[in-house]
């Protein structure tokens, strides 16, 4: 089938070589797949095509990925013979409702250059196998925009579940109006619109959104994929009483002499322990920044210290009740939730939270001393685990929930005296030591050291599990000292660490470690 | 009710004769059956027919309205044992499942029916579930047609030939007196296109007139002597009956040019795919002309001697198309051959794959080797196919980034807390030996709870797990949905672990539906249903076959709770079956229940509650063990604009029905705060904005009271 004699078949005249137009959709259970089709088919329908349409439902269907199949021919004599499925190679326009499908679509040989025009929304539905990774298992999007520019003969791919969403609406609208600003099929856009207000439920939202996809493929320039920037050290603003603006002007000039590569990122690093705890606090992390910069080569462009400067920065403001509580209880916080959660006017939000303190987290921020003495006593832990550790929901917008937080919160300024505090800087130190004293021989390896603080995260069982993994990568990274692909292990190590919650492959990969060494 | 509404639809089975129908392949075959005067109607839902069963449901007043009965058989063996009302009644019936998994179960019923052969037509309608988007072992149906001499017609897959097939069907059936098979592909049961239809048709003999007449006729009946005369009525009667009847009715197809050297054999189901191909090759037009000699079996079983030794008797070569293994037909035709005879050679398994479905791509192939044979001179595809270098690139290129996504438990499952305190009590007390059965649950073998690693059948579950229920260090473990229980499990698994005195652990699943197939209600469901009994306990039944230990619960999401209990079935010292029913209502069908009531409460400003669920991106540090426990597809992860983190941390998306397992789960594996709970308050009444006001305003004086205190870096958007 060729598109182009097809467009000019816009009236009823069909060309002689009129031939049959087979269209796949590909698409994740759930996504409203089944509309799209409905529609597509009626619009075919009422151009005077013959229309065959097949489907999966059932089981197949649940939030897995799912093929529907649509072709159409003009309707002249006789019936038609369609197929029921797509087949490689044999697919002129193909609909992805999500980027990965769009790429299953290629590797199933959907997608080919001489006729398939690629219809494919940007967006992300993660997989399971992408989410579960402890680490960042995310497949890239590069990869298959790519391989599309490859293999389609014409590709139309943005954002298209962003637009259904905006407009309140949901995907089916914005992929159906894409299809028809593409002019694949050779139907006038006042018939797509008559099969959405044919089926007669969200008709205006779903017209709202089919008109910005439509409009969107006709003006490539805003095309443009909206991505959003991370963070520079520019972009926020400073507000303070102005005792602590001085103090903080203080810090930041003292930032200012740091490398400029060191320097951005020392300074959200800044600012987030700044904000953790205070101003001296701040003092305190660049006192240990700076320490690590002045061993530093500058031949390697301060990586050491880069990287020191973020994971110090997480290491200091390591998560505890009082954190907890204290961004729970913020202002900006009921700001962002209510523009989440679209709450407009009178209209308002109970928030529920889920806490479930260990007897750990409730030792941890008592006076070190009596800390130390409790942690020691299996008895007594045993007593404050029965006594305190439970699920505990509280309610943040009421005002006895509020206040019990606000108070914890509120134990910021006591936090330097905690248990907690004293274990965590004696850890901060040794980590960093460890560092420095592999840096003089193996810069590389030293960096490893500094990296793998990623592996401690969070809180209760987490930041346990986290602990466990790091201790381990760190006993190994010491196995590799003489080794001369030292960090080239540390790094698998610590992919392996990441890569899945047991340890199976962390501890295969400690196996080839010590039979290396 | 069911998940899918067709109430509109069912309007179109109102139309008369010469109307015209467009819609979906399981409505036609619903006008069809009544247009055939059919007299009852009945079947168990499941993939791909499920939405019949639906169809019929919904239908029920037309239905009742012609005087056909309906009914929502208690599984496939009730349905086909149904059909024995066309044994000694001139009554039409048909019943309708999945196969093959459903005419195994229904197999006791169907050999019965053909042994004792029928009056009216009997026609059993069957969806096969074998190919892309199948949910069962790949297997195929014709054996039991061959094993119990039951015909089996394969129309075309086109409406207008779907239509035509039930007619025939019920005729070929009384023509024969055998039960007939309707064997209809996953995607054939959703096509849609159009059709000329006819009269509904009133039953001549209704079933009401068979109770006020009763019949009965001994030789009927399946028992010895009768029995050895019925073998020798079908194979010597009504075997060769059935074989005349369908060369003289021409149910078989033969499309002939002229001086075709070679032909194809295929299955009526193949036929569009393989005329696409053909196509593809030059070989054929738009409208299924094709230049060479097509036997399109409509009838695949029996087999007609004489009409396949005529269309091979001037061929030097037919290729067979038989998807499924092993070759049946194949082999039938190969003796056949054989015993004539003949220089025709037989192509068929040789050149196409033994097993697995024949996609265009396959038979591509395949056609491509037979032509190359036989030297037939064919076009190179039209549209040139990727070559398979292409094609293999893209694969290499894709397959690390592309990850495969099976189904699993929707948005807000109720089932994903059962099973996320099954993996946490596997934490406290080790891995224990865990049988699965079939229903949304299996998913739970799927990451990310990889519970239970076998399923031996619908109701099987507990059954499956007896071997292992005399006891030992650690208890087994079995699990059992609602539907499963309904269907066959409480006698095969309930009752026969009550009799073997298993000491094991038995978690029920009851989500108020037969969730899987579609949302069919059960005698379990908690709705009211003006047509069925509904409403009846699993926990009474379970007493009421003898069960002692038994535990409800009411609220799946309390993760805390389920974690407890499984904890005290797996440890307590009573010696015997343990069963935990845990319920709660699909989410599926609670949200098509609710969502409507829910906007029309919000269009007329009455004030509605919503629950939503959130993540503070702040504290989540991006572990992803909540995933882990839940993989909720709602529950994902976005990139962090924070520069000073590497990984992606957990979010949650606009489709979150705010079930709660999210909060329930990280509290109880102890994870992390950061979920919360948003109920979000819709047209607060009067009083209560007033008092939210003030709360807020408190609250706001505290936050600002602190900030004051301290450095508040604001952000300002790029």
């Amino acid at each position: 089938m060729n598109i182009n004699s097809a467009e000019s078949a816009v009236t009823a005249n069909f060309p002689e070589d009129a031939a049959v137009i087979k269209l796949a959709i590909m698409a994740v259970g759930g996504q409203g797949g089944g509309v799209l089709t409905k529609w597509i088919e009626q619009c075919a329908r009422s151009n005077g095509y013959a229309v065959q349409a097949t489907s999966v439902a059932g089981v197949a269907q649940r939030t897995g990925a799912t093929i529907y199949y649509i072709e159409m021919a003009p309707a002249i004599v006789d019936s038609p013979v369609f197929a029921l499925m797509p087949a490689a190679g044999d697919v002129d326009i193909l609909i992805a409702a999500e980027m990965m499908e769009a790429g299953r679509a290629i590797m199933r040989g959907f997608v080919t250059p001489d006729r398939t025009t690629l219809i494919a929304s940007e967006h992300r539905i993660l997989a399971l196998s992408e989410k579960s990774v402890p680490g960042d298992g995310i497949s890239k999007n590069e990869e298959i925009l790519e391989a599309a520019k490859k293999h389609a003969k014409r590709q139309i791919i943005f954002d298209m579940e962003k637009i259904a969403v905006d407009a309140g609406s949901v995907i089916s609208a914005s992929l159906f109006g894409a299809l028809a600003g593409s002019k694949a099929l050779p139907f006038s856009r006042e018939s797509f619109e008559a099969s959405i207000k044919a089926s007669g439920r969200g008709v205006e939202a779903s017209l709202d959104v089919f008109s910005a996809a439509y409009d969107k493929v006709e003006n490539p320039e805003i095309l443009s994929t909206h991505i959003s920037p991370r963070k520079t050290a520019s972009s926020c603003k400073v507000v303070a009483k102005p005792t602590l603006l001085a103090a903080w002007n203080v810090l930041e000039e003292e930032a200012e002499k740091l490398p400029e590569t060191v320097r951005q990122i020392a300074l959200i690093g800044l600012r987030k322990v700044v904000d953790y705890q205070d101003t001296k606090y701040g003092h305190e992390y660049l006192n240990r920044l700076t320490q690590v910069m002045q061993s530093d080569d500058p031949k390697n462009e301060f990586r050491l210290s880069c990287e020191t400067a973020k994971h110090l920065a997480n290491a200091m403001t390591y998560d505890d009740v009082i954190r907890v509580a204290d961004l729970k209880t913020r202002k900006a916080r009921n700001v962002r939730i209510n523009k989440e959660m679209g709450i407009h006017g009178e209209d308002y939000l109970k928030i529920t939270e889920f806490l479930h303190p260990r007897a750990e987290e409730i030792v941890g921020m008592l006076p070190n001393k009596l800390g130390c003495f409790i942690e020691q006593r299996p008895g007594i832990m045993a007593l404050i685990e029965r006594f305190f550790s439970r699920k505990r929901l509280v309610r943040t917008d009421s005002l006895l929930g509020f206040i019990q937080l606000y108070f914890l919160g509120g134990l910021r300024t006591f936090r330097r005296r905690s248990y907690r505090y004293k274990i965590e800087q004696k850890h901060i130190d040794n980590w960093l030591s460890s560092a420095l004293s592999l840096l003089p021989n193996d810069y590389n390896l030293a960096l490893e050291v500094i990296r793998a603080r990623r592996l401690i995260k969070g809180y209760g069982d987490t930041h346990s599990r986290g602990l466990t993994k790091f201790d381990r990568v760190l006993d190994g990274i010491s196995l590799l000292t003489a080794h001369k692909e030292s960090a080239y292990w540390a790094q698998k190590l610590q992919a392996a660490a990441l890569d899945h919650e047991d340890d199976i492959q962390l501890k295969k990969t400690l196996q080839n470690i010590r039979s290396l060494a | 009710m069911a998940e899918r509404s067709f109430e509109k639809e069912v309007q179109m089975l109102k139309l008369g004769e010469g109307d015209e129908f467009t819609g979906e392949g399981i409505l036609a075959i619903t006008k069809a059956l009544l247009e055939s005067g059919v007299g009852y109607v009945g079947g168990y839902q499941g993939a791909p027919i499920s939405h019949l069963m639906d169809v019929l449901a919904d239908a029920e007043e037309i239905l009742s309205d012609l005087d056909v009965r309906f009914e929502a058989n208690a599984s496939e063996a009730a349905a086909a044992a149904m059909l024995s009302a066309s044994v000694h009644y001139p009554i039409r019936g048909a019943v309708t499942f999945k196969g093959s998994v459903g005419v195994n179960v229904a197999s006791d019923a169907l050999a019965n029916l053909a042994s004792a052969g029928v009056t009216g037509g009997a026609l059993i309608i069957i969806g096969e579930d074998y190919g892309e988007g199948s949910s069962i072992m790949q297997e195929r149906s014709y054996a039991f047609a061959m094993k119990s001499q039951i015909w089996m017609i394969e129309p075309r897959p086109n409406l207008q030939s779907i239509v035509k097939a039930v007619e025939q069907g019920f005729l070929l059936s009384e023509a024969t007196n055998t039960p007939v098979m309707l064997m209809l592909g996953i995607r054939s049961c959703h096509l849609t296109g159009s059709f000329k239809t006819r009269d509904n048709k009133r039953p001549p003999f209704t079933v009401q007139q068979a109770l006020s007449e009763p019949r009965k006729n001994i030789s009927r009946v399946v028992l010895p002597p009768m029995s050895y005369v019925q073998e020798q009525e079908k194979v010597n009667i009504r075997w060769p009956a059935a074989q005349s009847y369908i060369r003289k009715q021409k149910l078989n197809e033969i499309f002939a040019p002229e001086n075709s050297a070679v032909g194809i054999v295929m299955q009526g189901g193949m036929y569009n795919n393989v005329i696409s191909v053909l196509q593809r090759l030059g070989m054929a037009d738009l409208y299924g002309n094709a230049d060479i000699a097509l036997y399109v079996l409509n009838v695949t079983y029996p087999l007609i001697n004489d009409e396949f030794l005529e269309f091979c008797s001037n061929k030097n070569a037919v290729l067979v198309i038989e998807q499924g293994q092993p070759e049946f037909i194949e082999q039938t035709f190969g003796s056949m051959l054989f015993r004539a005879e003949s220089k025709t050679k037989l192509y068929g398994k040789n050149l196409l794959p033994m097993a697995g479905e024949y996609t265009g791509d396959v038979l591509m192939k395949g056609l491509v080797s037979f032509f190359e044979k036989t030297a037939t001179p064919f076009q190179n595809p039209q549209n040139e196919a990727p070559s398979s270098k292409a094609q293999e690139s893209a694969q290499a290129e894709l397959s690390k980034s592309v990850p495969i996504r099976p189904p699993g438990f929707c948005v807000g499952c109720p089932e994903r807390p059962i099973f996320a305190a099954m993996k946490l009590v596997e934490q406290d007390l080790g891995q224990h030996q865990i049988a699965g059965d079939i229903g949304c649950h299996l998913f739970a073998a799927l990451p990310p709870f990889e519970i239970g690693g076998s399923t031996m059948g619908y109701g099987l579950g507990p059954a499956s797990n007896a071997a292992f229920d005399g006891g030992g260090t650690k208890r087994s473990i079995s699990i059992l949905g609602d539907g499963g229980f309904w269907h066959n499990g409480l006698s095969s698994s309930i009752g026969n672990a009550v009799f073997n005195k298993s000491d094991s652990v038995i978690v029920i699943i009851d989500n108020y539906f037969s969730a899987a197939t579609g949302g069919q209600d059960l005698p379990s469901s908690r709705a009211l249903n003006s047509s069925k009994s509904t409403k009846h306990t699993i926990a009474e039944a379970v007493k009421g076959i003898g069960v002692s230990w038994v535990r409800q619960i009411d609220d799946t999401y309390q993760v805390e709770q389920l974690r407890s209990i499984l904890h005290e079935a797996l440890t307590t010292e009573y010696n015997g079956p343990k069963i935990i029913i845990a319920s709660s209502e699909c989410m599926l069908n609670r949200q098509r229940r609710e969502k409507p009531q829910f906007d029309k409460m919000l269009r007329n400003k009455k004030r509605v509650e919503k629950v939503r669920f959130g993540v503070d991106e702040d504290i989540c540090t991006g572990d992803h063990a909540c995933i882990r426990l839940s993989g909720c597809p709602s529950l994902s992860l976005k990139k962090s604009d924070d520069p000073l983190r590497d990984d992606p941390v957990a979010s949650i998306d606009q489709n979150c029905v705010g079930c709660g397992n999210c909060g329930e789960v990280a509290s109880a594996a102890m994870l992390c705060p950061s979920f919360y709970r948003a109920d979000i308050v819709l047209n607060p009444a009067t009083l209560e904005r007033f008092w939210t006001k003030f709360r807020q305003r408190l609250i706001n004086w505290l936050q600002e009271l602190r900030q004051r205190k301290r450095l508040d870096f604001q952000e300002i958007a790029p």
